[in-house]
């Protein structure tokens, strides 16, 4: 597979992945600043429970199920950080979010230390288990991605569950007088986001290399998630769409640096510069979750 | 079986330094259109908060079909077939009408909605009780009153036979009331109880078969519509007798204030133009007021007026001084007071105290700011006298929330705000929507006694009522130009519709 489309399937994955976990969130109320943060939790618990479970011998295939699903987990535990203080104690989401980024790269070099025993926060695991093929960089992510998209429109426009987490998401009043625990449906907006996020992590650090330092965090892939699921108008389809977008131009940016005679930084900047743009000539047209960010109050009419 | 299918037995419920609701009984008789008359905050949407399971009553039991219930949440009533209009719709804008309306009680089938199955039980109900709804538009394109229909059907789908309208009619303009109370008779003839909560007394007159009317929290007694009159009603919901026309006498106009020539203004919604060389101009000691159907340009040209839009071309004079272009402070200044349309979107900050609004158009000014700090007491001291002055209500005085605060009294804080700059041009936009009898006489008195000081006013009304009352002259507006101006002394409420509906024009003929 040329190295080109190889790099933007990867990385077309995971922005898809944490966009429709952001998506989520915001569709029921709450923005997801955190993206980045459970990432890096996602990541953290994937890789050592993956480089555990390859020191004792386990199964690949159960090494790969094990492994994805504490990402998930970890994930969703670290998200309801949010969660517990946004829903329940009406924190402002914004700092939380903030908080909780800020939070989870110190955190991970911590236990990444604390596990390898080392002043090293590097973790070591064997990412060929997850690939299609043994050389190759694009891993079975690709077909979890595939299934969320398609997943995550089914459940917005065609199930009730998802009528009722938008409506909490644009008019949780309206959504209350109906009989929807808006509560629920936003607990439930942020766990799903918790869980894809959490997954995100682990398949950009697994796809990326052999090894991941975790004093670099996720390098700031949960902030152009965001931006993908701006762009992509925090609608599944164009979420992907967006996603390649930003894929294309995150693999221009690592392959091509240097050639042309254009200076390595211009390239580099190319995925942060294309997302200014976009944003600046989406901005106008993009809507949001009309709710989006107001904590939600029962008692207050 | 009872008599009633729904009774309130003495009620009360307290909140912090205020009994809303003191001992009320209300009985709802099975097909009847029963009104709730009160002023702003004599405790009507308390009590039927209380019946929606919003609040619960400190004293007092609710019967229903004459057994006793507890109704602790929404879902309570929901389950009574108890079904509510909110004022304030709670319908999501980027929903369409069909989801809005199966929003939490969907069809569904394994979890997947079968909108096909809603929509054909929702067109059942819309031709049985003549509620017409485009199910695929989305609500931020339709029209208030399709969103009002839109509300009913939402409690029709959930078979609800116990409907609370909570002032319906504010946000609707004289056509679309008129349709609603044709909707009302009908939802009764088909054996729904209807509570219909108002200060509107010839809505009451039109629909209604039974009113109670509350005061200050109390019950002040309940009677049968045919038996009664207007000035008795309003005479129990004021307390005193109220006067329904305005007194006025006669002032010859001094100089010209506003003038007006050629303006257009861009729309909004489509490539057009909103509002299509108006020319006016507005005297001293006048009141000239824009009358037409909502949604003629009315709007468009208040903002462009006001400096919240701009003006596509034309000139706007003020006493003299282009002020076509000019910021909306620099006119502030120059003697233009707004009190405008939207009280809670342009009209005030509301989430800023009482005193913080009240200074609002003043705060710049050496007695309340000094070297960029701002002098807090004169300001409370300022707040406290227009409080006084004005007789603005509210809980906690000059510091009280203005969300807080009832509909009259925030319009109240806007009057008095704007009225004590005292400007040479009081621009007045549907200064009494959604206002009960007494505030109303209130405002009316303020403008008027604006024109008597030789102030010049232009208002902005939808209520033809208002408009023949209060103006001096009467200009119509049709799809965004002046089709007429007449004199409201020589004129009819008739003539003035068919101008309001552009069957009949007489000026601006060769304008296009």
């Amino acid at each position: 597979m040329p190295l080109v489309l190889e790099y933007t399937l990867v990385f077309t994955t995971v922005l898809a992945l944490v966009a429709l976990g952001g998506m989520f969130s915001e569709r029921s109320g709450v923005i997801n600043l955190g993206l980045e943060g459970i990432m890096v939790i996602g990541a953290l618990a994937g890789a050592i429970v993956t480089s555990v479970l390859s020191k004792a011998n386990c199964p690949n295939f159960l090494n790969v199920i094990v492994s994805i699903i504490a990402s998930m987990i970890s994930g969703w535990l670290f998200s309801m950080l949010l969660g517990i203080a946004c829903i329940k104690f009406k924190a402002d989401q914004t700092i939380t979010g903030t908080a909780l980024n800020i939070m989870s790269t110190a955190l991970a070099v911590v236990i990444a230390r604390m596990y390898t025993k080392t002043p090293s926060s590097q973790v070591d695991y064997t990412r060929q288990i997850y690939m299609f093929s043994y050389d190759g960089n694009v891993g079975i992510f690709l077909i979890f991605m595939l299934v969320a998209t398609f997943a995550s429109y089914v459940f917005l426009f065609k199930t009730s569950g998802g009528l009722r987490l938008m409506s909490c998401g644009e008019h949780p009043q309206a959504a209350d007088s109906v009989g929807i625990n808006v509560y629920k449906e936003r607990y439930l907006g942020v766990s799903i986001s918790g869980i894809l996020g959490g997954l995100g992590g682990f398949a950009y650090i697994v796809q990326s290399a052999g090894q991941w330092d975790f004093k670099y965090g996720v390098t700031g892939f949960g902030f152009l998630a965001l931006a993908v699921m701006i762009f992509g108008q925090w609608k599944p389809i164009k979420i992907l769409l967006a996603a390649l977008v930003f894929g294309l131009c995150q693999t221009v940016a690592i392959i091509y640096s240097g050639t042309l005679g254009i200076p390595q930084f211009v390239y580099k900047m190319l995925p942060y510069i294309v997302c200014m743009i976009v944003l600046v000539l989406t901005s106008k047209k993009s809507r949001a979750p009309k709710a989006e960010g107001q904590p939600y109050d029962q008692g207050k009419r | 079986m009872s008599d009633y299918v729904i009774e309130m037995i003495n009620i009360t419920k307290k909140f912090p330094g205020i009994v809303a609701n003191d001992n009320i009984t209300l009985q709802l008789k099975k097909g009847e259109i029963h009104a709730l008359l009160g002023e702003n905050g004599a405790g009507k949407s308390t009590l039927m908060s209380v019946l929606f399971g919003l609040y619960q009553p400190e004293e007092g039991y609710i019967k229903k079909d004459g057994k006793k219930v507890i109704i602790n949440s929404p879902n309570d009533a929901t389950a009574l077939h108890i079904g509510m209009v909110h004022q304030h719709f709670k319908l999501v804008e980027i929903f369409t009408v069909l989801d809005n309306i199966i929003l939490g009680a969907e069809p569904t089938k394994y979890g997947f909605i079968e909108r096909k199955k809603g929509a054909e039980r929702i067109k059942k109900l819309s031709e049985q009780y003549g509620l017409s709804v485009d199910l695929n538009a989305v609500v931020e394109d339709i029209t208030v009153g399709m969103q009002q229909r839109v509300e009913i059907l939402k409690m029709l789908y959930r078979d609800n036979d116990i409907l609370i309208f909570d002032e319906p009619t504010a946000v609707l303009t004289p056509q679309e009331i008129d349709e609603l109370m044709k909707i009302m008779k009908n939802l009764a003839a088909e054996g729904k109880s209807i509570l219909f909560i108002t200060h509107k007394l010839n809505e009451i007159m039109s629909v209604a078969d039974r009113c109670t009317v509350l005061r200050k929290g109390k019950c002040i007694g309940t009677v049968n519509v045919a038996d009664t009159t207007k000035e008795e009603l309003s005479e129990m919901m004021v307390g005193r007798k109220v006067e329904f026309s305005v007194q006025k006498p006669e002032i010859t106009p001094g100089e010209v204030v506003l003038e007006v020539k050629n303006v257009s203004v861009a729309s909004k919604i489509h490539k057009g133009e909103a509002v299509k060389n108006v020319s006016f101009n507005v005297r001293q000691g006048e009141i000239v007021c824009i009358a037409g159907i909502d949604g003629n340009g009315q709007t468009e040209f208040i903002h462009a007026l006001s400096g919240l839009d701009k003006v596509k071309s034309g000139e706007i004079l003020l006493k003299g001084k282009n002020i076509t272009h000019a910021p909306i402070r620099e006119r502030s200044k120059d003697g233009m007071s707004h009190i405008p349309e939207d009280r809670q979107k342009h009209g005030l900050v509301l989430d800023y105290s009482l005193e913080d609004n009240l200074v609002l158009q003043k705060y710049w000014e050496p007695e309340f700011v000094n070297k960029g700090f701002l002098r807090r007491k004169n300001i409370r001291k300022y707040a406290e006298k227009l409080i006084e002055q004005y007789d603005v209500r509210s809980g906690q005085g000059p510091i009280t929330i203005c969300r807080s605060m009832s509909g009259g009294n925030q319009q109240k804080a806007i009057v008095a705000r704007e009225i004590d700059k005292n400007p040479d041009l009081l621009i007045a936009v549907q200064p009494t929507r959604g206002l009960d009898v007494g505030a109303i006489e209130y405002i009316h008195k303020q403008i008027v006694s604006q024109r008597n000081s030789m102030k010049a006013v232009l208002l902005v009304s939808l209520e033809l009522d208002e408009v023949m009352d209060l103006s001096d002259r009467i200009l119509v507006m049709y799809e965004g130009e002046i089709v007429g101006e007449l004199d409201p002394k020589t004129t009819t409420v008739q003539e003035l519709g068919l101008y309001m509906a552009g069957a009949k024009r007489n000026v601006g003929e060769n304008h296009e």
